[in-house]
């Protein structure tokens, strides 16, 4: 052993090592860094503006419905991307509709958003998920505006209702948001699920066999034809008035909507999903979907899977949109957060009786 | 005096080899949580394959310990101390299969496909079943960090025996010489002390 003196010295050193290891590790944790948004962060804020924690299901987008079909590939989106989607031929699907919000009992008329998760199961195990919206853009371009708005949104205590001057605050700083709600008010209602456009909301990269990059966002066109929502009566609708009407619907025919890919224009965005991209552009359609089957939550395959949009095969990838990382990251959380509470009686099959 | 007693040379790659991906893959793991930004998925791109290195390694690691007998911990070692060791090396082994094992098995329990890179999945190892999946998750999370305490009883340990025992214990994974008054070793950035070598030596 050396001598007492230099034993304390080295007991310095070896004390000053290891500390210095725990503060490294506790600043990639983010421990050191309490603005760092994660995931987790991102569910916390749902579950403060829900009001309340809904064990076991999704904290955004809680109420469901289960559908199944396929895709038709015609192979046009070859061109475009080596993903194995696209070749002629055909792909089971799995999905479920939704509307947004995150209480699992609200009535459909009030819950204005729709929104469709897909599940392409790829040969050799490779997966596509998609979430995709019936709005072609978001109301907020990046995470931290996310929870800005989500805060904003926090019920008063008093009230039970959100704060209005909160909400006015963040509108005024944010015009991309107010953007998004006046098409929300202007734009009509798709009247079911079965005839809405549902948009990939943020940019994406295709790559094709060459190498290729191309910048792109695809939307899902029905084969239904549009009919809207009266917006005034939207809180006589019946509860559960949207999901009841798809599962009748497709129960007497596949829903099908064709798959069109549009390709960016040099100079547009494709870091932010509250921007449209205007004017004309080259559009390619890939395929149809065909939804043929609709199962409740409990009894179909939907609820378990998270529907992260960063599941991507082989030739397609993210874009630079900071609202793709984010989502990835919340809807990992909140599928870990409504996991281990288990699953909880949804509406649909609480009525559908099962 | 165990200068001559070293961990046999494949043990002493295995170990530094692992020893930067295990410290890699736990800041990894800690650092992708932590973040919504574009780190988090790139993040996770390296966290699978990683993960299924380290289980590959760690395989071949206990194949190399069943076949290479570890140099003997000194005869003067505390009771305590030596079961200390022991235990902690069981752990070891423990979490560096458990860990991917974990992984692998939840991201299968979860329905995600499990991506070694885009285009390669590696087959499901549990069936898709939501609540082994939150479970194993859960485990994931806590054994990182308990992985991490570990590693840093493990290097106090370490440096422990290095600079003060200075029982030889470091440099027989090290691979360095035990160090001399006359030849200060990298591992001894420390004056040199004239009470080496020690009284048992």
């Amino acid at each position: 052993m050396p001598p007492p003196g230099q034993t304390v010295a080295r007991l310095g050193v070896i004390a000053v090592i290891l500390v210095a290891a725990v503060l490294v590790f506790a600043w990639v944790a983010g421990f050191l860094s309490p603005g760092r948004i994660s995931g987790g962060a991102v569910a916390d804020v749902l579950e403060a503006a829900n009001g309340k924690v809904y064990p076991g299901f999704r904290r955004a987008h809680a109420k469901g419905l289960c559908v199944a079909g396929r895709f038709e590939a015609n192979g046009a989106g070859v061109a475009l991307s080596r993903a194995a989607l696209f070749p002629r031929g055909t792909v089971p699907v799995t999905g479920r509709f939704s509307t947004g919000g995150g209480n699992p009992l609200a009535t459909d008329g009030r819950n204005v958003f729709h929104a469709l998760g897909l599940r392409f199961a790829l040969p050799g195990g490779e997966e596509w998920r998609m979430a995709i919206d019936h709005t072609p853009i978001f109301v907020v371009s990046n995470p931290a505006d996310f929870v800005a708005l989500q805060q904003a949104s926090v019920p008063d205590p008093k009230t039970g209702k959100p704060d209005p001057a909160r909400l006015k605050a963040f509108v005024t700083t944010h015009p991309e948001t107010q953007a998004f709600l006046d098409y929300m008010k202007t734009a009509p209602l798709p009247s079911s699920f079965a005839n809405g456009t549902y948009y990939s909301i943020d940019a994406f990269r295709f790559i094709d066999q060459a190498g290729t990059n191309r910048f792109v966002r695809w939307h899902f066109v029905p084969e239904a034809p549009f009919a809207a929502l009266d917006k005034a009566k939207l809180d006589a609708l019946p509860n559960d008035a949207l999901f009841d009407e798809a599962r009748t619907r497709i129960a007497k025919g596949p829903l099908t909507w064709r798959m069109v890919v549009t390709l960016a224009n040099p100079g547009d965005r494709t870091d932010n999903a509250t921007v449209r991209w205007t004017g004309p552009h080259r559009e390619v359609e890939v395929g149809t979907l065909v939804l043929d089957r609709a199962t409740t939550e409990a009894a179909g395959d939907c609820r378990d899977y998270n529907f992260d949009p960063l599941i991507l095969p082989r030739g397609v990838a993210a874009s630079d949109d900071p609202l793709l990382p984010a989502r990835s990251a919340a809807y990992s959380a909140s599928f870990r957060r409504r996991t281990i509470e288990g699953p909880h009686p949804d509406a649909i099959s609480q009525e559908a009786g099962q | 005096m165990t200068r001559n007693h070293l961990f046999a040379l494949p043990a002493r790659v295995l170990h530094w080899t692992m020893a930067v991906l295990i410290l890699a893959m736990l800041l990894i793991g800690a650092g992708m949580v932590s973040t919504t930004t574009a780190r988090y998925p790139e993040l996770l791109a390296w966290h699978r394959p990683i993960g299924i290195v380290i289980l590959l390694l760690a395989l071949i690691r206990v194949v190399v310990r069943l076949t290479h007998r570890p140099p003997p911990l000194p005869s003067d070692l505390p009771p305590l101390m030596a079961a200390g060791a022991k235990g902690s090396h069981y752990l070891f082994y423990g979490l560096m299969l458990a860990m991917p094992l974990i992984g692998w098995g939840m991201q299968s329990a979860g329905g995600y496909p499990v991506l070694l890179w885009k285009g390669a999945v590696l087959p499901p190892i549990l069936a898709h079943e939501p609540l082994l999946y939150a479970w194993l998750r859960y485990a994931h999370g806590l054994l990182g960090y308990a992985f991490f305490l570990l590693i840093l009883g493990h290097v106090g340990a370490a440096l422990f025996h290095g600079l003060i025992r200075r029982d030889g214990v470091l440099e027989s994974m090290t691979g360095a010489a035990t160090p001399h008054l006359d030849e200060p070793s990298v591992v001894d950035p420390l004056p040199a002390d004239p009470a080496f070598p020690p009284a048992y030596d």
